[in-house]
């Protein structure tokens, strides 16, 4: 029993520590929201060449580096504490690890490879205004999605629909013919989303349609430990910024960090930093070991670590004063991305009724 | 990251589980779940029998060096070994603060004469300790404690009032925190002083708690003598020696105690399902976060155990107790609201006193959970200056 990290992963963790501080500093993270895509494509070249993380999710035999989740939520912890905007989570996280659980061979080999180096991204599409219908051996898909993570630059959609009785991913070219998307404006800016239309987009079957709904259930799972783990990194940021400030911040002629009112809520704070850390790296260890507890693992981590985040964020605020609600201090930016990723692939009251449903009111 | 025990620390827990379950039956049967918190006043003397049961089978103070009569025992082994404890719904311990507290402060700084003299009466479970710290003017702020002890011959005389002593009406011995030295500041002029309670000079008399019942007792020394030998460390330097058995306290048996709050979340999970509950959307949702909570209690644990082999104590190890005792007590609220109209019925006839149920002890008692041990108030003051490094709270000079 070791519940920490191997020097491997702490090695992992400091070099995208180092890499981030200059790569998505203060100043990038806000030139990147300004622009219109979302995210810098030098940065994500670097990601993809330098660092190899676009391969994390990936197995060796198709170009990936077949790293397990421990290893990507290492990663994801110090992508969150620096809010990266990059495509890491839909394309890394959940798309790369759909396409390896439900993909056919030929797909995986279409696919994976361009993702794997970094030259394509892709994204999951779910909709229940999606319909997917075949059409031979292809697919036609029709209808409008919303809320697609990074669905404005995706190079693939993978469209989770039903298609007739079937359960269906469909694989439609961000470009073709019959797809129409645009980013829409969010007040999280760090991370982006798209409203895209489709009107009798052709697509590729992703694989057996019998593998479908499996591959979905666990790569959401496995993106919310992604998420749960960046939910931890930015969460414990917040917390360091709002230390930092009130042991130097003087007022009534000491430092606001030697009140109680303030230990008291920074204390809270790093009880349960330190409580979501737990969760989110359990929660990565059984996605790597464990599949059975995984659904049940993944809701706990993305319940505790987003409430966690959010009460880090608010805090923060408080404790920064009013330096802390204005623009050009970054505690606003935390506070956003906690509030979008707190509602992210289920929120923690729906998370909650999973566990209450399949594990503590499980039928007997 | 390897969140699996090895096979010897399996085959450890499947010895406890076996003996436990086997020795918990016939005359010890009827002790199982009795004591602990909120019920400390069960069936003493059963207890205490059992305590020896445990104690001849080498399960008293498993993690102590062989050479003190332990098993040496890794740390890993005595969080299962707690687990299995709970598991197993085995009484609340007698002798934990011998155990657990008084034992390893004096394996760590105690003499040699001292280790003889009382380490074996506590593995054999011979003698129970409790522990003299807190006082009526005393309580977070430990180091204003008054009760005096002054060397005449070769014997400490020590006057003055301790309160909240668990356990203090069964127990033989108690280590005192005492000042010994009224000129010198108040952190330096404390001794650790062990002290016998059955003699004319002590004074037990029980605390009756919200629950009715009687597990703390405010303990009056007037007059009362121990050896001179019977302080441990320096004179006068005692404070040391109290802070370090606070940091034993806080040890094993804290890691190891979620299996005991898993068989009171279960019983009210048992409820809901029977009376309806479990289909309310809001109990789900608290039920739930309670299991969360007791989950991540548990990884905490795991986490503060691996810091503990890797030699270092992180900043990550001072959360646990303001997080269980706020887990705890909102169980307790929890369980009221599950049980709905029926939490108020107490057990029994209509005579006076009432019997309280477990879950209404439980309900009561984790109101102390927040207070006794270190306050929320003071671990948040340590998470924030230990932990953070946030500046001290001015203190008068």
């Amino acid at each position: 029993m070791r519940f920490a990290f191997s020097e491997d992963q702490e090695e992992l963790r400091r070099g995208a520590r180092r890499f981030l501080a200059t790569s998505s500093s203060s100043e990038r993270v806000r030139a990147a929201m300004a622009t219109e895509r979302g995210w810098d494509d030098d940065v994500w070249k670097r990601i993809a060449t330098e660092l190899g993380w676009t391969a994390l999710a990936i197995s060796e035999a198709h170009g990936g580096m077949g790293f397990g989740w421990v290893e990507i939520a290492a990663v994801m912890e110090e992508a969150g504490r620096a809010l990266l905007c990059a495509p890491l989570l839909s394309s890394v996280c959940l798309a790369s690890s759909a396409i390896e659980i439900g993909g056919s061979d030929e797909m995986k080999r279409a696919l994976l490879p361009s993702l794997a180096d970094g030259s394509a991204t892709a994204t999951l599409v779910m909709s229940d205004d999606v319909r997917v219908r075949t059409d031979g051996d292809a697919l036609v898909v029709d209808g409008e999605a919303r809320h697609v993570l990074d669905g404005h630059t995706a190079t693939w959609l993978l469209v989770a629909a039903r298609a007739g009785d079937d359960d269906a991913i469909a694989v439609v070219s961000g470009d073709a013919l019959g797809v129409s998307r645009r980013a829409t404006p969010t007040m999280d800016a760090t991370r982006r989303q798209a409203t895209i239309r489709f009107d009798g987009a052709r697509a590729n079957p992703l694989g057996a349609s019998s593998v479908s709904k499996h591959a979905i259930a666990v790569a959401m799972d496995r993106a919310r430990v992604a998420l749960a783990a960046e939910q931890v990194g930015a969460a414990e940021r917040c917390l360091e910024m709002a230390v930092d400030y009130a042991k130097t911040r003087q007022q009534f002629g000491r430092a606001i960090g030697s009140f109680q009112a303030i230990k008291h809520k920074l204390a809270d704070v790093f009880v349960r930093v330190e409580s979501a850390r737990s969760a989110a790296y359990y929660a990565a260890w059984v996605a790597a070991h464990r599949p059975d507890e995984l659904p049940a693992a993944a809701a706990m981590a993305k319940a505790y670590c987003s409430e966690a985040f959010f009460h880090a964020a608010s805090e923060s605020i408080q404790v920064h004063g009013g330096i802390g609600f204005t623009w050009e201090h970054d505690a606003h930016l935390y506070f956003k991305r906690a509030r979008a990723s707190e509602a992210m692939f289920g929120d923690p009251a729906a998370m909650r009724e999973r566990i209450a449903a399949s594990v503590v009111f499980a039928p007997e | 990251m390897d969140l699996e025990f090895g096979p010897e620390d399996e085959a450890f827990r499947a010895e406890v589980r076996d003996w436990l379950e086997s020795n918990l039956s016939g005359e010890f049967a009827s002790v199982r779940g009795r004591g602990g918190p909120g019920d400390e006043h069960a069936d003493i003397d059963a207890r205490r029998a059992w305590e020896r049961r445990l104690g001849e089978a080498g399960y008293a103070c498993i993690g102590w060096a062989k050479e003190y009569g332990g098993r040496a025992a890794s740390l890993t082994q005595e969080i299962l070994f707690f687990e299995e404890y709970a598991r197993a719904r085995a009484p609340g311990r007698l002798g934990h603060i011998g155990a657990g507290l008084l034992g390893p402060t004096i394996i760590a700084f105690g003499t040699d004469a001292q280790k003889r003299r009382f380490l074996p009466p506590i593995v054999r479970c011979d003698e129970l300790w409790c522990q003299g710290y807190s006082e009526p003017n005393a309580g977070s702020d430990l180091a204003s404690v008054r009760t005096r002890a002054e060397r005449v011959g070769d014997e400490w005389i020590i006057t003055g009032q301790k309160v909240w002593t668990s356990l203090a009406h069964c127990s033989d011995w108690c280590f005192v925190l005492c000042r010994t030295d009224a000129d010198l500041p108040k952190h330096k002029g404390l001794s650790y002083l062990l002290v016998p309670m059955k003699q004319a000079g002590v004074d037990v008399r029980p605390i009756e708690q919200m629950t009715g019942t009687s597990e703390f007792n405010e303990v009056f020394f007037d007059g009362a003598r121990t050896s001179a030998e019977c302080v441990v460390g320096p004179v006068n330097g005692g404070w040391k020696i109290a802070l370090a058995t606070l940091a034993f306290e806080r040890g094993a048996s804290t890691l190891g105690q979620q299996l005991a709050f898993r068989n009171e979340l279960e019983s009210i999970v048992g409820i809901a399902r029977k009376n309806g509950k479990a289909q309310d959307p809001m109990i789900r949702q608290r039920i739930a976060d309670a299991w969360i909570g007791l989950e991540i209690m548990r990884l905490n644990a795991l986490r503060t155990l691996t810091l503990m082999q890797g030699g270092t104590l992180g900043r990550e190890a001072l959360i646990g107790k303001l997080y269980w005792a706020n887990w705890h007590q909102s169980l307790g609220k929890l369980a009221m609201d599950v049980l709905g109209d029926d939490a108020d019925d107490a057990e029994g006839a209509n005579v006076w006193p009432y019997s309280l149920t477990a879950l209404q002890r439980l309900f009561l008692f984790t109101r102390s959970d927040t207070i006794y041990a270190g306050s929320n108030e003071i671990q948040r003051n340590i998470i924030a200056e230990r932990g953070l490094g946030l500046p001290p709270e001015p203190r008068p000079t």
